[in-house]
């Protein structure tokens, strides 16, 4: 394509100079050569006609006195005008009089065909002219004169003209095509530099590259110029925005080590934990009970119930640090992406709590064929701790409805676990998330704070929100996207 | 079954007195050795150091194995028993605090037969101790080769 329109700029400059170059030249040469045959024809035609009113005059006496022997040596001295071809005298009333032929297979008319009192006429046809002359003595008509006249050497005129012309012709088409060429280093190779380093960069994206400066000047240099800034302007871009990404990269590989120690140490935080921070929980707790056991008899009431005091809250941290440790599990674990359908996890869920409280009255609402993809353990784990929560937070009423289902809101799908259960102060709703954050008191609900701090993260780690609605004794819907 | 002996691998003294009185309370009366750390653990089994002197044609009716141990663990040990033809059949109950993952998939990857986690409560531990017992010690009948008289 480029090829095409390097092409069509030298040869357009090229043939518009030979166009207008050989458009001038014909024109001259027409006009030159339609008035140079005009006046030629003009001063041909004069002569033929002196030339036959001579030969006229001269015949008159040999007419008037019938002597044709006179007439023919009259016109026998034509043969000293070489384009004459023949000649003839007519009587008035148009009968050969006397004849003269350059050649003997001449024919000459038998008859003239002139009308009376027309005094001169003449005709062409493609090699020669014809001329009749009135010849009168004494106001009378005393016969005519007829001239054959060769035209060979006004056709032999034009046909130089052309050559001359046709010469003249490729002589300046030359010249134009020489000039053009000039016209061409100047204009058109400049414009084609420019092109192919503009092809070249736009090829291998190595804008380091510059136009070379020719000798041109003017709307040239500056199309050069210009392009050059360009140039310049987009590899400081380029160059820029290369060290901004490798700024970048770096970054994020420095994030990314950053990242991977501290999950690494969390790793071993988190197993130190896993055995070490137990074992005195399980020593005070055999101990305290082997104390109350083997103790009864001298132990007061007080005493017990100091002991069994002692044996819930260590039970109770057993529980958080399990917690703790789930929490930073699901913070661990490696996402595996699977289809999963919730409406059944939910199900085995609520059958599992049915299981546990076959006493409580529970209307289970759950939507069937919520199929998403996620990781189908960690998303049992966020049903598991919704529903859980529904289910304490109703166990204060007699009968109760949990519902878990999928709606549309404004332009994103969410499902929600929603309840009739105590509900909680929305003025609290942002705390609900964090860990070890509770809206109740522990007498009135047990629990430690990091189950929805724990579905928080997981959501978070799909990529979806969670969020909650409810009023005090109106229940709760929590919501989430994935 | 009074004379199967147990083997209790158990470095943290608080456990061991909790475990030993675990097994009285459900009424196990076999005899219970407890070393104290997995080198100890080896050396009662290929009778060798403070051991050189037993019969090691006696082998336990089961090892009762703590992971977290001072030298070698937990995992050092039972890659040893498994890989020695006296012990590779012997029962091994994994017994520890942790229901990590990785521990327990590297516990049955090296030939554990059976992972407990130790509740923190001592009721539940009593309960899971029982539940040993009677699986381990009554009903569980070991491999021929373990067990040369």
């Amino acid at each position: 394509m480029s090829h095409a329109r390097q092409v069509s700029i030298t040869s357009k400059l090229t043939r518009m100079n030979m166009l207008v170059c050989a458009t001038a030249l014909s024109l001259a040469c027409l006009g030159f050569l339609s008035y140079d045959l005009a006046t030629y024809r003009q001063v041909t035609l004069d002569n033929l006609s002196i030339q036959s009113q001579v030969t006229g005059s001269n015949s008159v006496s040999a007419l008037v006195f019938d002597d044709p022997v006179s007439a023919q040596r009259t016109l026998s001295s034509l043969e000293f005008a070489p384009n004459i071809l023949s000649a003839c005298i007519y009587t008035p009333d148009g009968k050969p009089f006397a004849t003269y032929r350059r050649s003997p297979n001449i024919s000459i008319p038998a008859k003239l065909a002139i009308s009376p009192g027309e005094k001169e006429r003449h005709w062409y046809n493609h090699e020669n002219i014809f001329l009749v002359h009135a010849i009168s003595f004494q106001g009378k008509p005393a016969g005519f004169t007829y001239v054959q006249s060769n035209i060979q050497p006004l056709i032999d005129r034009v046909e130089n003209y052309l050559a001359i012309a046709g010469v003249m012709l490729i002589l300046s088409l030359s010249l134009a095509l020489f000039l053009s060429r000039i016209a061409r280093r100047s204009i058109a190779e400049p414009i084609q530099r420019l092109a192919n380093v503009a092809r070249r960069v736009s090829k291998d994206k190595e804008y380091s590259t510059r136009a070379e400066p020719g000798r041109e000047e003017g709307e040239l240099a500056e199309l050069v110029g210009t392009f050059n800034e360009m140039l310049a302007q987009i590899e400081t871009r380029d160059r820029s925005l290369e060290a901004a990404r490798e700024k970048l990269e770096e970054h994020v590989e420095q994030r990314t080590a950053e990242l991977s120690a501290a999950n690494k140490e969390l790793e071993a935080f988190s197993y130190s934990v896993s055995h070490d921070l137990r074992a005195p929980l399980r020593s005070i707790e055999g101990f305290s009970l082997a104390l109350a056991e083997d103790y009864d008899d001298k132990l007061d009431g007080e005493a017990k119930s100091h002991l069994s005091r002692i044996r819930a809250a260590t039970t109770r941290m057993g529980v958080l640090i399990d917690d703790l440790l789930n929490l930073a599990r699901v913070t661990r674990a490696e996402l595996h992406r699977e289809p999963i359908n919730l409406s059944s996890i939910a199900s085995s869920i609520a059958e599992d709590l049915r299981k546990a409280n076959p006493e409580r009255q529970i209307e289970f609402c759950v939507q069937e064929r919520l199929e998403t993809v996620g990781d189908g353990r960690l998303l049992r784990v966020v049903l598991e701790n919704l529903l859980g929560n529904a289910w304490k937070y109703t166990s204060k009423h007699a009968w109760a409805r949990i519902q878990f289902a999928k709606k549309r809101l404004n332009d994103e799908e969410a499902y929600f676990v929603t309840d009739d259960g105590a509900g909680f102060d929305p003025a609290f709703a942002g705390r609900l998330f964090g860990a070890f954050q509770r809206l109740h008191g522990m007498d009135e609900f047990p629990g430690t704070g990091v189950g929805l701090a724990t579905v928080q993260r997981i959501i978070h780690r799909h990529g979806g929100r969670v969020w909650a609605e409810g009023a005090v004794e109106k229940g709760a819907t929590f919501y989430f996207t994935l | 079954m009074e004379d199967a002996v147990i083997l209790l691998v158990e470095d943290n003294p608080d456990d061991e007195v909790l475990t030993l009185r675990a097994l009285k309370k459900n009424n196990i009366r076999n005899d219970v050795i407890v070393a104290h750390d997995g080198m100890e653990a080896l050396d009662y089994l290929f009778g060798r150091g403070k051991f050189a002197e037993r019969d090691t044609r006696m082998m336990p009716q089961v090892i009762l194995l703590d992971l977290k141990l001072p030298k070698l663990d937990g995992f050092d040990v039972l890659r040893a028993l498994r890989s020695d033809e006296r012990t590779k059949l012997l029962p091994v109950v994994i017994l520890t605090s942790s229901n990590e993952e990785q521990d327990r998939a590297n516990g049955y990857g090296l030939g554990a037969n059976s992972y407990v986690r130790k509740p923190v409560e001592f009721g539940a531990f009593i309960e899971a101790v029982k539940q040993l017992g009677l699986y381990w010690l009554i009903l569980n009948q070991i491999a021929p080769v373990a067990r040369r008289k």
